[in-house]
């Protein structure tokens, strides 16, 4: 059996309501957690393959150039090297969204694959590879563009602007007007799972062991590296140690593993070093954004202008969707919005968690509260203010939008008080403490998915998808969907994901794989109970599966018996359909953040914080929550800490690893509170489920950096604001 | 990284012999030199594993001082009663740095030798005097956020990173240095050097030598503060931090010892600011000429320069906070 589904009219039909088994929504554990702890679940590199030979990559020390010879004759002779491959099968890189760059010998950055050396021993291959001699010629580095605010740069228009009225006039003649210039900085991924992958080929059929988001795009990228039918490629991805939008796409130890097996005809892993992570691996750009905001004395926006500009590699487009947001999350007649960008030589930018909306929200969200300052106005109140009822250009229905109760019933839990926002007014000893509010936004993604629900003889059932689990959750909330819907502990039901072989789940980005392969799960679940029906002679809405029993008016069945001996199984298939275009589909929140200052240092330490948030129907209370506070202190980070740092003159990286690269520590998260607002969306799907895995970073830094001005009144409008952007204007302690 | 051989030293006498020998590396925690190792930065032909010595103890001296051998860890140093009571800037100051899995492994000796965080060291692509005498220095005119005001020369600006050395320096320590014929000591702020003509060198340590300990001299209570400045709030290294042992009598500064990380090439001790302090009544006027002393001849390199308005405000408050006025 098999059921496809086209989501073309919202679905407000609470089916899942109807249900009885209780778990869907629940905050249960996570069924693989206990494997992670304790070190049993196998990720990619930790596969125990017979006769494995080890390959370790090479990097290009040159921003732009090309190799001329690689002089593989320099370490063929060392002790235990099986081959050095320096070919046009390589794979450079897939990013979503690019074309695949195949090795062409040309180098467009500094940390750029070149090569591959193969050993019998890891140790081996990592010393030959530093042994390894290649002629490089390297372009003349006065001529070389690696710095983004080179001002030889020309910067393109992206092809989606937003233009409404006249904002200059509206601009003059505002009552209230901000015209500001942030910088973010650019972000690494920073999985703790370094990418790696083991490729089997068997002269037949290729195995890859690759932790990878999304399998359903990377199979044909492998069939295609591999030159084999999708049929002779298998992808298994089980357990993924983080992804974050770095492992999207397969990058260059895929790649290369794939095109070392096939030459030597037995098992090869590569895997990075955290600094080839750090350097080749797709990082978040630097953004320059420009927000004008137009008011009236009331605080009604009657313009609102946002602008951004971000690099990429030459000959490529990725445009960091900074305004995705802005289009349609606040009110303003007079609009101008324009995404610019440019290719320079620098290590390539690509997805990290929540583009677009990660660094265009905290942007945006702290010039609101310049403005917020300047009414003289409680910046919730002004935010209130501005919540347009329809899209504010073309005139589209929110398919829900909860933006003003995660305000209100954030604020009541966090204890807001946006009275007097003077800054300077609380110091406790050394320190100057302030609080910051800002709104969440991320649009919402619902994609096409797939997925296999059997209900086994024994009453049991097994779900399987090659849905990933990047540390999200989807073991925990497919096994709750199918539990919901066939009457099963979750306990029961065995979900088994990562494996090309399964039918082709959403994969993991974007926030749409829960929504869009829980519908997958619930329309074979569908399917399955109709099965159930015709064998009792019943209608759906007569009957009741609870604790692996059928319950039809006064009989209860054991599935077992009602099976009889047989397994039946559906596969589930969602598409998106016309709610796609029909609504503006966006998760929104809000949040609360409390900070302290120091007087004498500019060091700024997070005391609390509060997110509250509406995300449609919450599938696990607890990874929901886990989530949320995952992408919080992405957002702390993003604030204080985080940013790659690059050599203006070569593009190289000068922070490649954990004690350079400074996501935030224990220290720095203090107690994050997570408030869900009751929500179900049916326009964004048939569950009523909208993502959850982005919204909570999108806006957080925002309200840091909101709670630093109104703590010592500075405004920092360059992230992350780390102690030495502070000092200049910190009143003399 | 490079292949390497592998020996292990039974007494001090096989120690000092063998590391006497070119491209022989002693190593005790590893926690610096096995990254460098990876990173091809370091690349020596032999390792001699010191580990098993006795040179782990914490011992009292005759004199009423500590003696810390120097494959004491930095997690057992920090914790040990007399440390804490007596000297509790040390205790501040190793408690300030790394993680915890790193301070249990590294040790005193070695963490006295770890060895400049530059970017452009512990990258062989780019050019490094101190890695590389004669390619030049990167940080000059490149990324230097995190380099040194003080003390630095044209052929390098690199900082020393650790926090121990620095609590050290104010603390007055001495280094005990073995060599296979005789042992000698060191006062602890003549112990690393400045880069001058050759920033090859860290430390004043010879081919054959290694650290067996580092004494303190009796405790001479006081006040005693660890202050360091980073950009998040653990296992990050300092932007600057502050030492100081300091002593109030009848409202005057009886006695007062700063050093200052994050700055220099070494650990910064500058007697003139102790004797300036020293004899005091305290006073924002005195801690600005304080300031003024240690930074007459700093020198910001750009990306660093905020590293001076900071290094003021942090030794204000530090010595308000020593010398009890409000913080």
């Amino acid at each position: 059996m098999n059921r496809s589904y086209t989501h073309d009219e919202p679905d407000n039909r609470d089916y899942l309501e109807s249900m009885v088994q209780g778990v869907l929504g629940k905050a249960l554990p996570r069924p693989e957690g206990p494997l992670k702890v304790t070190g049993r679940a196998c990720y990619s590199a930790e596969y125990a393959l017979d006769k494995c030979a080890e390959g370790v990559l090479v990097t290009a020390p040159l921003a732009s150039g090309k190799v001329l010879q690689v002089h593989k004759e320099s370490v063929l002779d060392m002790p235990g090297i099986l081959a050095v491959i320096a070919d046009s099968r390589l794979l450079v890189r897939s990013t979503l969204g690019e074309p695949v760059k195949r090795y062409d010998g040309s180098i467009d950055y500094w940390g750029h694959p070149v090569a591959l050396v193969v050993a019998e021993s890891f140790e081996q291959a990592r010393d030959a590879a530093k042994h390894l001699r290649i002629d490089y010629e390297m372009d003349d580095l006065a001529e070389v563009i690696c710095d983004p605010a080179d001002p030889r740069i020309e910067w393109q228009p992206a092809k989606n602007p937003q233009q409404q009225g006249d904002l200059d006039r509206a601009m003059a003649e505002a009552a209230h007007a901000v015209d500001v210039t942030y910088t973010t900085g650019s972000h690494a991924s920073a999985a703790m799972e370094p990418h790696a992958a083991i490729a089997d080929w068997d002269g037949a059929n290729l195995t890859l062991y690759a932790g990878l988001q999304m399998l359903r795009y990377n199979l044909p990228d492998v069939a295609e590296a591999a030159g084999l039918e999708r049929e002779n490629v298998r992808i298994l991805a089980p357990y993924i140690g983080g992804g974050f939008g770095s492992k999207l796409g397969i990058s260059p130890e895929c790649g290369a593993a794939i095109i070392a097996s096939m030459d030597l005809g037995r098992p090869v892993r590569v895997v990075m070093s955290r600094q080839q992570v750090f350097q080749t691996i797709t990082r978040r750009p630097e953004t320059v954004q420009r927000v004008r905001l137009a008011a009236d004395r009331d605080g009604k926006l009657t313009g609102f202008g946002h602008s951004s500009r971000n690099t990429h590699l030459p000959g490529e487009s990725f445009v960091e969707p900074v305004l995705q947001a802005s289009r349609f999350l606040y009110a303003g007649h007079n609009r101008d919005l324009l995404e610019e960008s440019a290719g320079i030589h620098l290590m390539q930018p690509g997805a990290v968690r929540a583009p677009g909306e990660a660094v265009g929200m905290q942007v945006l969200e702290s010039a609101l509260d310049e403005l917020a300052n300047q009414l003289g106005m409680d910046p919730v109140e002004l935010r209130l203010r501005n919540i347009p009822d329809v899209h504010p250009v073309d005139g589209r229905p929110y398919s829900s939008r909860r933006q003003a109760e995660t305000l209100e019933q954030g604020a009541a839990a966090f204890g807001w008080d946006g009275s007097d926002r003077t800054p300077c007014a609380r110091r406790e000893g050394e320190w100057w403490i302030g609080t910051g509010v800002a709104a969440a936004a991320r649009a919402n993604f619902y994609t096409v998915a797939k997925a296999r629900v059997r209900l086994n003889a024994d009453g049991s059932a097994t779900v399987e998808s090659d849905q990933t689990d990047i540390g999200t959750g989807s073991y925990a909330i497919l096994g709750q969907v199918a539990g919901e819907m066939l009457g099963l502990d979750p306990s029961r039901v065995d979900v088994r994901l990562g494996d090309t072989r399964f039918p082709h789940g959403a994969g993991s980005g974007g926030s749409f794989g829960a929504a869009s392969t829980s519908t997958a799960v619930y329309l074979a679940c569908r399917d399955l109970r109709e099965e159930l029906c015709a064998r009792l002679s019943c209608e759906d809405t007569d009957l009741t599966l609870k604790d692996g029993h059928a319950i039809v008016g006064n009989t209860r069945t054991a599935l077992p018996d009602l099976l009889a001996g047989d397994a039946i199984e559906s596969v589930g298939s969602s598409n998106p359909g016309k709610t796609r275009e029909d609504y503006v589909q966006s998760t929104y929140g809000a949040f609360f953040a409390e900070v302290a200052v120091n007087a004498y240092t500019g060091e700024t330490r997070v005391r609390r914080m509060l997110g509250s948030f509406g995300i449609g129907r919450v599938l696990n209370e607890m990874t929901a929550r886990s989530q949320c506070q995952g992408g919080m202190v992405w957002g702390i980070g993003s604030a204080l800490t985080e940013e790659l740092v690059f050599d203006k003159r070569d593009g190289h990286l000068i922070n490649c690893d954990f004690a350079e690269y400074h996501v935030p520590v224990h220290r720095d998260v203090p107690h994050l509170e997570v408030h869900f607002v009751e929500e179900r969306d049916g326009a964004a799907s048939p569950i009523q489920a909208k993502g959850v895995g982005e919204l909570s970073v999108c806006g957080a830094a925002g309200a840091i950096c909101n709670a630093i001005y109104h703590a010592c009144g500075v405004r920092v409008r360059d992230f992350p604001m780390t102690p030495d952007k502070l000092l200049a204007d910190l009143p003399d302690p | 990284m490079r292949p390497f051989a592998y020996q292990r030293a039974a007494d001090i006498g096989t120690a000092t012999r063998l590391s006497a020998t070119d491209g022989t590396t002693a190593i005790a925690g590893g926690t610096n030199l096995l990254d460098l190792m990876k990173l091809q930065v370091e690349t020596p032909a032999t390792l001699v594993d010191i580990n098993r010595l006795p040179l782990a103890a914490i011992e009292d001296m005759a004199d009423g001082g500590l003696r810390i051998g120097a494959l004491a860890t930095n997690s057992a140093t920090a914790a040990d009663p007399r440390v804490r009571r007596d000297y509790p800037l040390l205790a501040r100051a190793i408690l300030a740095g790394a993680s915890q899995q790193l301070r249990n492994k590294a040790t005193t000796g070695g963490n006295l030798c770890q060895r400049t965080r530059c970017s452009y060291f512990t990258n062989i692509d780019q050019p490094c005097n101190k890695r590389e005498p004669g390619t030049g220095c990167g940080a000059l005119g490149g990324t230097n956020r995190n380099h040194a005001v003080l003390g630095a020369s044209d052929l390098c600006i690199a900082t020393y990173p650790g926090d121990m050395a620095v609590a050290l320096y104010a603390l007055d320590a001495r280094v005990e240095i073995a060599r296979e014929d005789h042992s000698r000591t060191v006062a602890v702020r003549d112990f690393h050097l400045l880069p001058g003509a050759d920033p090859t060198r860290d430390n004043v340590l010879e081919a054959g030598e290694i650290i067996t300990g580092v004494t303190l001299p009796p405790p001479v209570g006081g006040r005693q503060i660890y202050r360091k400045v980073r950009d998040r709030s653990s296992y990050a290294f300092a932007l600057v931090s502050v030492a100081a042992a300091l002593a109030m009598e009848e409202g005057r500064i009886a006695r007062a010892s700063l050093a200052f990380g994050g700055l220099a090439h070494k650990p910064w001790h500058d007697p003139r600011i102790d004797d300036l302090l020293t004899g005091q009544a305290p006073g924002d006027a005195l801690f600005h000429a304080a300031a003024d002393l240690l930074l007459e001849n700093a020198r910001g390199r750009g990306d660093n320069d905020f590293k001076i308005p900071l290094v003021r405000r942090t030794l204000l408050a530090v010595l308000r906070e020593a010398t009890g006025g409000a913080a």
